[in-house]
């Protein structure tokens, strides 16, 4: 009885002694994804601990640089210039999808809108300033459009949200190009900035005629009406996680063997266009091979066992193509 | 006996050099705020100079940063707020250091100080859901005529830098009321008395009393600045975050504690992050500043106030 009562006592205290952590810190957007992932994989297996700081991707991306974090996480993937500057040669595996949603505050509008990409383009470009404008309406027959401004919310602070919806943008529309660009913060040429999803979608809510994006996780589970986007194929696609997959699915044929893709304005049938991957940052040959070898068994489930808990979260998982060309990626990655 | 006054001597000295390190300290962490901030923003000195404080371009992608529209929203809003604050916050000092029923005094104090408890995030969103919505009314509700002119100009929005003025206004009144209570309690009732005694009404004991403790009372706005500059999440929630320069009231605009917390994240290229950490030098310079003019303000206010106190001397000595 005292030596069960001792194995008892003894048991955990053994395997704590044997838990390795593992540190990452990054991206915001799939903290919440990242979290279960993690808890769940500690409880499948005990000794791996894995701490994850969702300090925003550029902190991310500087703390692997740095080597102060074991793996880093992004919504953009890194330049060449932040490749050139790392220590060691860096790969990017991509762990599941999400997508950016319009939403606008219209209390006189019932059915959903119609965007097309030129259009939110020029909307954020503040050249188009009115609801009743020509080029709405084309999209939107049938629907009564009020006659008043547009209000534009964006993204105050610097975010993976805003990267996405200016990577769209950037390829609807040259003068986006050109003039604004893509990155986690631009210099907005129109509108006011709400601090979060939370501060875009309050922004939208309290203003009548207000038009925003938010995060299509933060729509779904707000439940907040959003508009759909015309894809390259021409359709209006309404977001949602088998139009967000299907997004992939399409990239999967032309995947670059480093992954650092952008899926936005992907071709296909059903594609939403404003999608994208979300990375996790590993270096190739990492002087601890131990925890490469933890990492890398992690990353392993994470790509298939791990899929079925995206769902739920809003997040639209991987498709079969996209995991099998990862796994081949993983293989690269050194363990010992 | 003799053993005690050594020990005690020993006690003085050893008291001495403990306070005098630690109030070495104070000066040894704002000269290392400032080299680490110099130092932080190494690259974007040298490659702005002092276009940074004049520009008015933000814009991470081309690389161009401008701190002006920063620096005015700071300033703009941290200046309308103590116009709506101070004379409020005055209003309670004068109340319950005065006029209030002794019943109603202590509830009142715990009540102004506990505004000053609640967060700031809690502030911010009170605002979002309760004041802008009213600050969007009171703009539609304006005359034409009135919003015509550049200050009141914009579309209706509720967002913006009144929004953000009377936010800051609500959560520095507490500090600035309860400081200036506190000043007026020390007051020397001879003061007061005095008035009375000479046929002075109350409002002209109390106008009394607020000017001979004016330079404390300057102290109390002052405090209530500082607050104001740097606060930094319930501004960042109603002020709507657009770096430009606007006199108007409706108008969206930013600050610099806000750009920093809003883009200090995702900053990931270096000229970027150096402009960032740059705005948070140019906010210590300006803080430092602000506060050097209040001294000035203050001390001057006293030098001034020689003649009347000397007359105040004389009386309570007679």
């Amino acid at each position: 009885m005292l030596a069960a009562g001792l194995l008892l006592l003894g048991a955990p205290a053994l395997v704590r002694a044997e838990t390795v952590q593992i540190n990452g810190a990054g991206a915001t957007f799939p903290y919440p994804i990242y979290s279960k992932w993690f808890s769940e994989y500690n409880k499948l297996h005990p000794d791996v601990e894995i701490n994850y700081q969702s300090i925003g991707s550029g902190g991310g991306i500087r703390q692997m640089t740095a080597q102060t974090v074991f793996f880093g996480a992004t919504d953009g993937p890194m330049t060449q210039e932040q490749l050139q500057a790392a220590p060691g040669r860096v790969l990017h595996f991509p762990t599941v999808l999400g997508a950016v949603v319009p939403v606008y505050n219209l209390p006189d509008v019932t059915q959903a809108l119609n965007f097309s990409g030129a259009v939110l383009a020029d909307i954020f470009l503040g050249k188009i300033t009115k609801w009743n404008d020509a080029a709405i309406a084309k999209d939107n027959p049938g629907v009564t459009l009020p006659s008043g401004d547009i209000t534009v919310v964006h993204r105050a602070d610097g975010s993976g949200t805003s990267y996405i919806f200016c990577d769209y943008l950037a390829k609807v529309s040259a003068e986006w190009k050109s003039k604004v660009g893509v990155a986690t913060s631009v210099n907005w040429p129109a509108g006011i900035g709400g601090k979060g999803n939370e501060g875009v979608a309050g922004a939208v809510r309290q203003t009548p005629g207000s038009l925003g994006y938010v995060e299509l996780i933060y729509a779904l589970q707000n439940k907040i009406a959003y508009g759909a986007v015309r894809s390259m194929d021409g359709e209006f696609v309404q977001a949602d996680i088998d139009t967000v997959s299907a997004a992939a699915t399409a990239a999967a044929k032309q995947m670059p063997p480093d992954f650092r893709v952008s899926i936005t304005n992907a071709p296909g049938k059903g594609v939403y266009p404003i999608s994208s991957f979300t990375w996790i940052l590993l270096y190739e040959s990492p002087r601890d091979k131990n925890r490469s070898r933890m990492m890398v068994d992690f990353m392993k489930w994470a790509l298939t066992d791990g899929q079925k808990f995206a769902g739920d979260l809003g997040y639209a998982p991987l498709p079969a193509g996209v995991v099998e060309l990862e796994q081949a990626a993983l293989a690269k990655v050194k363990v010992r | 006996m003799a053993t005690h006054s050594a020990g005690t001597r020993g006690d003085g000295r050893l008291f001495r050099i403990t306070t005098g390190l630690v109030a070495l300290f104070v000066p040894l962490v704002v000269a290392g705020i400032a080299v680490v901030l110099i130092h932080g923003s190494l690259l974007s000195i040298k490659e702005f100079g002092l276009r940074f404080w004049s520009g008015t371009t933000w814009d991470p992608v081309a690389g161009e940063f401008g701190a002006l529209p920063f620096i005015w929203g700071t300033l703009y809003s941290s200046f309308l707020a103590l116009l709506i604050s101070t004379p409020v916050a005055l209003g309670i000092a004068v109340f319950l250091s005065d006029l209030s029923p002794h019943a109603l005094r202590q509830p009142l104090i715990f009540l102004t100080e506990l505004l000053a408890a609640i967060p700031s995030i809690v502030y911010g969103l009170w605002g979002i859901f309760v004041l802008v919505p009213l600050v969007r009314q009171i703009q539609t509700s304006l005359p034409d005529r009135l919003r015509a002119t550049p200050l009141f100009s914009g579309p209706p929005l509720g967002i913006g830098m009144l929004s953000a003025a009377l936010i800051l206004a609500v959560m520095i009144t507490p500090f600035t009321a309860s400081v200036a209570r506190e000043i007026l309690r020390a007051v020397p009732r001879a003061q007061r008395e005095g008035a009375f005694a000479l046929g002075a009404t109350r409002w002209e004991a109390i106008r009394l009393a607020l000017f001979y403790g004016r330079s404390g009372i300057l102290g109390a706005v002052m405090l209530g600045l500082g607050r104001a500059l740097g606060e930094t999440m319930a501004v960042t929630m109603v002020i709507g975050n657009t770096p430009k320069v606007s006199l108007s009231l409706f108008a969206p605009q930013y600050t610099m504690a806000a750009v920093i917390a809003n883009e200090f994240t995702e900053a990931a290229d270096d000229l970027y992050l150096h402009a960032l950490v740059e705005i948070g030098l140019v906010l210590f310079i300006v803080t430092v500043v602000v506060n050097l003019m209040s001294r000035i303000l203050i001390w001057s206010a006293t030098t001034e106030s020689r003649a009347p106190r000397r007359r105040a001397v004389v009386a309570r000595a007679a």
